[in-house]
């Protein structure tokens, strides 16, 4: 007999544990929600936080550090652009406009997107293959080419941003929508509507779409991110929101030049954006592993 | 009489789960000889698969640890080969067969390929003579048109087919003992008897010890020597066939048989049996049958009971075998 | 298989000719280009002369058909604002794109594989933490940002490589390692995931109890299949990169299609416009058919359902 189990057994082959929910499953995201909380928090309530005024240009600031630094002063607790103006404020009221760029322009998607999905997942033949031509080739159209266009003929703004990022993310939306949809129609409870006598409008907003919101949900977070970033993208190609409204890619693209001198004026507002697409990434891929980690393609 | 091909003394592994530590294996022993058959019944989470699978030490890590033991193949003790070791007895000395033919075999690769494989690591035959081996093997299990099968791909066979494929594979080395975790469960009746026949036939052939994991006493009255009663992880009954199915000395064996499905039913809850199977993490005290057992006494709540033999080559794990509780117990009616 | 080749190739068709209308009206929607090129004294005359010139003053219908016509040919008109064929250009810049999203591409597949299979196989050890880090941090950073400081930093202060333009292999490094980044990010993550399902599959089971070797098992048996979704999003990262060039372009003065859709755009340059738009669908929709055969490739269960 061993004396010792230790003693007497090799370790096993290196092996992989089963899979199941992923540890982290149930805890609460607790970063990803305060950040995304704060931010939106400071977003809303920006008139209200006493800050300096982010037009106000003072050519006797210009360029000046952080607080933290030599020459720096917490009036200006991150420091000046190059027009004088306060950045930690600019960057503040910048929040509004990512925000809500990133959170409109993904519910615009989503609900187009949704329901081309179902349609064509519900209906199938000839609608599904004309609606999936039509995805598949916005899905082929370059997002920011699209945007630019747009800027240039009609002006930039903030809508047009929306509008040009959510005329291309719908089709996302549509594809992972059908593919769901084309799932649930095999199961019996939407042969068993239709034996009841339920028409296409009931089966599709009572019996199809709840059960592909989860879905929805975990892409629409997944998605504010990626808006977030395109839509800097643009600000900072100045294609997006035009100035004098701070935007986060406007203010990294007016610092560009200075980026060794004045650091500060590039940094932080690119900073601003890597936690706060982080922040949604990190939640909906919690949101994913907690619903249907089957999505982890997405 | 010759040494057992396997033999396997007081093996335990544990396995660290959400909801506490299980002994999947706990004090599991038995000996197996050439061409003899041991078929292991129990309901599901016994522990009979966690055996099978401690025995080639592939248990899935890092939630599962062997504790202890002795595992000797032909002498030499597994539990204390190396990994590389382990990997060359692997197939070639001992070799198993999964449960389901669907998730057995690779989909992207060939049956050709994977047959192959094996082939090639344990006899180093290459090009023609590797094919050709090949055929071979697939012909002993009754393929047809093996040539061609070679080429195909896993979703273009049945599920019978598969699994003779996958039987193929276990006796290209030839190994000398044969795990088969139960190998028809997820076959059609008709072809689960095919199976049956063709895997004693490979025995008889080849005389590899068997082991035929099964919830099934069917099966186990037509296949095996000798059969091992699983609970909880441990061995509660082992004897010879004949004798443990016509007068069981364990009552979880004799509630077993009471149920008695028939051959090719997959009932996974046993109807007859009072209780509910045990929380493997949260075991009583005792013996781990005792809150459903229709005999239980005073003693087995407290003190589990040890192997108590009840005739030569027939063990039991209950006190009512005991010498003192007044020996053979009563057959068949509980 | 041929029928499903030829499927392919036919629906890819139909997508780029929606997106050739679509690019047409939009094109047109930009403006009139007469009056950037024509100097402010030009009169009406001069205008309805220059329309006729160019063509502009034909109905819509027929514009768009020549130009279809013409483009099968690879003739895309003459750029309103160079002067050249936009041929030519689109024949100077599409290969520095290319060029550089070949790059990219490359060295991102040469780091995502190892990456994200050793980070499957030794799940929860700091290089799988790590990984993890890395994976979800890239697809998080905005990627001109991390230009504008590479640039700043690596090529303006410490000078290790340049900053602009196409100078030899030197100058893909740091366009190419922005625009891989966040490929190397999703790719890790995909491989990760798809190898831990894979890993606990029975046919992995199966291999180790035949006795293969362990490195045989993760890199041939198990990468096998977890390569499948892998294999789409790389197609799908490689026409990202092809498309997100244009941010990378500017930054890094790469002469390539983005900042020629970039310049064209600003000077409202239909054909080089149509061209540019068309060019970079034309080369997602055959990224996509080369996936969809890969797919074919990898998966025999693809091949045989056709």
């Amino acid at each position: 007999m061993p004396a010792e189990p230790a003693a007497a057994v090799r370790p096993d082959a290196e092996l992989i544990a089963p899979a199941g929910a992923s540890p982290g499953a149930w805890r609460l995201p607790v970063f990803p929600l305060s950040v995304i909380g704060v931010f939106l928090l400071v977003a809303l309530a920006a008139p209200l936080l006493g800050l300096p005024d982010p037009h106000e240009q003072s050519l006797r600031n210009r360029f000046k550090p952080p607080a933290w630094e030599e020459a720096g002063s917490w009036r200006h607790p991150l420091g000046t652009d190059r027009l004088g103006r306060d950045l930690l404020s600019r960057i503040v009221w910048g929040s509004r406009v990512s925000l809500a760029a990133g959170v409109l322009t993904v519910l615009l998607a989503s609900a187009v997107g949704a329901a081309v999905g179902l349609s064509a997942g519900y209906y199938g033949g000839r609608v599904d293959a004309v609606l999936m031509r039509f995805t598949d080739a916005t899905m082929s159209f370059p997002v920011i080419l699209l945007a630019l266009i747009l800027a240039v003929t009609v002006g930039p703004s903030f809508t047009n941003v929306v509008v040009a990022i959510a005329v291309i993310l719908w089709a996302r939306y549509a594809r992972v929508v059908r593919g769901q949809v084309l799932t649930l129609m095999q199961l019996d409870f939407v042969a068993q509507a239709r034996i009841a006598g339920a028409g296409a409008w009931r089966i599709i907003t009572r019996h199809l779409l709840p059960n592909t919101l989860g879905t929805l949900l975990v892409l629409v977070t997944l998605q504010i991110g990626y808006v977030i970033i395109v839509e800097a993208s643009l600000s900072f190609l100045g294609a997006g929101i035009p100035p004098p409204t701070p935007a986060w890619g406007s203010m990294i693209a007016e610092g560009r030049d200075f980026v060794t001198s004045a650091w500060w004026v590039s940094l932080f507002p690119g900073l601003a954006i890597l936690l706060v697409v982080l922040a949604f990434n990190l939640l909906g891929d919690w949101l994913r592993d907690t619903f249907d980690p089957k999505l982890r393609q997405l | 009489m010759p040494p057992p091909v396997i033999d396997v003394r007081d093996l335990r592994t544990h396995l660290v789960t959400r909801w506490g530590t299980v002994k999947a294996v706990d004090g599991v022993s038995f000996a197996l000889g050439e061409g003899e058959t041991l078929g292991i019944v129990g309901e599901s989470g016994s522990g009979k698969s966690m055996t099978c699978l401690s025995l080639v030490r592939l248990v899935p890590r890092p939630a599962g640890r062997i504790l202890g033991g002795r595992v000797l193949l032909d002498g030499e003790d597994l539990l204390t080969k190396t990994d590389a070791e382990m990997q060359e007895i692997r197939g070639r000395r001992v070799a198993m067969i999964l449960q389901d033919p669907m998730s057995s075999l690779n989909p992207v690769f060939s049956i050709g390929m994977q047959m192959r494989e094996p082939i090639a690591l344990y006899h180093g035959l290459r090009g023609r003579a590797l094919a050709a081996r090949a055929a071979e093997l697939l012909a002993a299990v009754r393929i047809p048109s093996p040539v061609q099968r070679l080429r195909a791909f896993p979703h273009q066979l049945s599920g019978g087919m598969r699994q003779r494929v996958v039987g193929a594979m276990a006796i290209a080395a030839p190994p000398r003992l044969l795990i088969a975790d139960e190998p028809t469960t997820s076959l059609d009746l008709t072809i689960q008897s095919q199976y049956l026949g063709l895997l004693g036939e490979l025995q008889a052939r080849h005389r590899f010890a068997l082991i035929f994991v099964t919830h099934n006493l069917g099966i186990v009255a037509r296949m095996c020597d000798r059969v091992a009663v699983m609970y909880a992880g441990r061995i509660v009954e082992m004897g010879p066939v004949r004798r443990l199915l016509t007068r069981p000395a364990h009552p979880y064996s004799r509630a077993l048989l009471e149920s008695i499905p028939r051959l090719g039913t997959r009932s996974e809850r046993l109807v007859a049996i009072e209780g509910q199977p045990p929380d493997m993490a949260r075991l009583p005290g005792g013996c781990a049958f005792a809150p459903r057992c229709p005999s239980v006494m005073e003693r087995c709540r407290v003190e589990a009971p040890p192997e108590i033999p009840v005739e030569p080559g027939h063990v039991t794990r209950c006190w009512l075998e005991s010498p003192a509780a007044g020996g053979a117990s009563p057959g068949g009616a509980g | 298989m041929l029928r499903f080749l030829v499927a392919r190739v036919l629906q890819s068709l139909v997508v780029l000719a929606i997106i050739s209308v679509v690019v047409f009206v939009l094109a047109r929607a930009t403006g009139d280009p007469l009056y950037l090129i024509l100097p402010m004294s030009a009169s009406q005359e001069d205008f309805d002369n220059a329309r006729r010139y160019l063509g502009l003053d034909r109905p819509y219908v027929e514009q768009y058909l020549s130009f279809v016509g013409r483009a099968l040919t690879g003739d895309f008109g003459t750029s309103l604002r160079a002067r050249r064929p936009v041929g030519e250009l689109i024949g100077e810049r599409l290969p520095n794109s290319l060029k550089l999203a070949v790059f990219a591409m490359t060295v991102s597949l040469a780091m995502a594989f190892p990456l994200g299979v050793m980070a499957a196989v030794k799940k929860g050890t700091g290089l799988d933490r790590t990984a993890q880090i890395v994976s979800v941090l890239g697809q998080s950073l905005p990627t001109f940002w991390v230009a504008i400081l590479l640039v700043e930093f690596v090529a303006g202060r410490w000078q290790w490589l340049p900053a602009g333009g196409i100078d030899g292999l030197s100058s893909y490094i740091l366009p190419g390692f922005t625009l891989g980044w966040f490929v190397v990010a999703g790719l890790m993550r995909l491989l990760r995931s798809g190898m831990l399902e894979v890993l606990d599959s029975e046919y992995v089971k199966l291999a180790r109890l035949k006795g293969v070797d362990e490195r045989r098992v993760i890199w041939m048996h198990a990468l096998r299949n977890a390569l499948i979704p892998v294999v789409t999003f790389a197609g799908i990262y490689f026409a990202i990169l092809v498309t997100t060039a244009i941010v990378v372009e500017t930054v890094f003065a790469w002469p390539g299609l983005g900042r020629l859709a970039y310049e064209g755009i600003s000077s409202r340059d239909f054909p080089v416009i149509q061209a540019v738009v068309l060019t970079t669908a034309a080369i997602v929709a055959v990224v996509n058919l080369g996936v969809d055969c890969l797919y074919a490739l990898i998966d025999p269960r693809i091949r045989h359902a056709r």
